[in-house]
């Protein structure tokens, strides 16, 4: 009995890593706006992708990747190249890539709504949706994106997807995203 | 001297250096205007308030404008990286920057080559570059919050954005965190770990944990946390020992966020404006309870 576990677990690993090898890729882009430009793009396209951390070891200017069935790279870059969103590279998976952050914890402070991912927070006046703060984060596009949104209602307000450059700011994006969401 | 490095969110903002000065709403330094909002002037803003009651400490900023692309980032890197020496600062605290682990190492080294060392605080985005260089027991304090400490306790995460979620669960654990950053030498020699509790650690030993007074809406409020690294760092240059500045940083940062009766929507220099009167009171009191003073 235990030999066969240990079997199927031991295939079940060899086929992980099969799979790792031989049918994921990366598109590695210069920053983390174009990352999610090309992933809102892709995925409206019907794209089954996914944005992931970066293995070490790949040389780039973004710490994010978008992670797509190797055996469709051409067409998927024929449609980025004519969409005007070329990745600097494409590169076939070798090492478990990293997942990000997929937890949000929401705040509820009365008249006031907070939602965090990661580490960013979104904090929205309930009456009017106006975004009232932005907090968390180390990277200096957080104070920017604090003063482009804040004071702004949340269906207005610029995307950090659009205008962020970071990690950082990829986490308000989807901090944003479920704020939307759960004010809809 | 106590040296402010750190980023402006403006693109314009050139590279300058020199004392900074609080007038109502406003930073200047060397001519130029900039609001204390968030980031790195709304710590600057928070030591020049301490500087009200502790007595004209020597301060010094090098600012440059970011906004996420990392350019201004690495010409203040650049730039220190050469002149550090020469500005010889006795508090060296690293805020708002780009994470780089390159240009991390080069500053780094660059501290330790000064005839003396300086006292080195990291927080923000040079934290996330001290943890991922593996050089953070060379640090003498990070000021995380729980959220970066679950990211320091994650010996893979290269950036909180990529913290394992069975590590962001402990949210109500924090001592295990702490246990964890030290267990994979993420830690610097001592730590504030901003939260609902405040915690002081010093080699991985929790030494204080603060908790009164609490206006729980500063959770909602951008800048807080980097008020009250700026407390710390005001009050390791005018002399205090690290534990004794981070409990004292703490009790004031809540002190100035009851006096400021915030709500979600409150910002920044509310609290600023209230640190003279805080700071005051803890000094000549440090068991004071705030909710007296309240009804004055």
């Amino acid at each position: 009995m235990f030999k066969r576990v240990f079997h199927l677990f031991n295939r079940t690993q060899k086929d992980l890593s099969r799979k790792v090898k031989e049918d994921l890729g990366i598109l590695v882009f210069e920053n983390t706006s174009e990352v999610i430009q090309a992933e809102n793009f892709l995925k409206s396209r019907g794209w089954e992708i996914k944005v992931m951390g970066p293995p070490p070891g790949i040389q780039s200017g973004c710490d994010l990747v978008i992670q797509f069935p190797l055996i469709e790279k051409l067409m998927l870059t024929r449609q980025l190249e004519e969409a005007g969103l070329p990745p600097l590279e494409v590169v076939p998976v070798t090492h478990p890539l990293l997942n990000p952050v997929d937890l949000f914890h929401t705040k509820d402070f009365g008249d006031y709504l907070m939602v965090r991912a990661a580490n960013m927070k979104i904090t929205i006046e309930k009456k009017t949706k106006c975004i009232v703060n932005i907090s968390g984060g180390g990277c200096p596009d957080v104070p920017y994106l604090a003063c482009e949104m804040v004071g702004r209602h949340l269906n207005e307000a610029p995307r950090p997807g659009k205008i962020g450059h970071t990690l950082c700011g990829y986490a308000l994006e989807l901090a944003h995203q479920e704020m939307i969401r759960q004010c809809s | 001297m106590l040296l402010i490095v750190g980023t402006v969110p403006d693109e314009t903002f050139p590279l300058t250096i020199g004392p900074p000065a609080l007038e109502g709403a406003d930073m200047i330094i060397n001519g130029i205007r900039v609001p204390v909002n968030r980031g790195t002037p709304a710590l600057v803003g928070a030591v020049l308030a301490a500087c009200q009651v502790l007595g004209q400490i020597p301060v010094t900023t090098a600012l440059v404008g970011d906004i996420g692309t990392g350019k201004g980032s690495r010409k203040l890197y650049e730039h220190l990286s050469r002149e550090l020496s020469g500005i010889a600062p006795t508090t060296l605290a690293f805020h708002y920057l780009q994470p780089d682990v390159d240009w991390h190492n080069k500053i780094l080294f660059a501290a330790e080559e000064m005839k003396k060392r300086p006292v080195l605080i990291a927080d923000a985005g040079f934290m996330y570059a001290a943890k991922m260089s593996g050089q953070a027991p060379n640090y003498d304090l990070f000021t995380p919050d729980v959220g970066e400490l679950s990211f320091l306790a994650d010996e893979t995460a290269p950036h909180p954005f990529y913290t394992r979620g069975f590590i962001l669960h402990q949210d109500n654990q924090v001592p295990d965190l702490i246990a964890r950053a030290y267990e994979y030498k993420n830690g610097a020699r001592h730590l504030l770990v901003k939260g609902s509790v405040d915690y002081v650690v010093a080699d991985g030993e929790i030494t204080g944990r603060i908790s009164n007074p609490a206006a729980e809406a500063m959770e909602a409020m951008g800048g807080t946390g980097d008020t009250l690294t700026g407390l710390a760092c005001a009050l390791i240059e005018s002399g205090k020992s690290i534990p004794e500045a981070c409990r004292i940083a703490a009790r004031v940062n809540r002190m100035a966020g009851v006096y400021a009766n915030p709500t979600p929507a409150s910002q920044v220099m509310d609290i600023i404006l209230q640190i003279p009167k805080a700071l005051a009171r803890v000094l000549e009191d440090p068991n004071t309870d705030v909710r007296l003073d309240t009804k004055e």
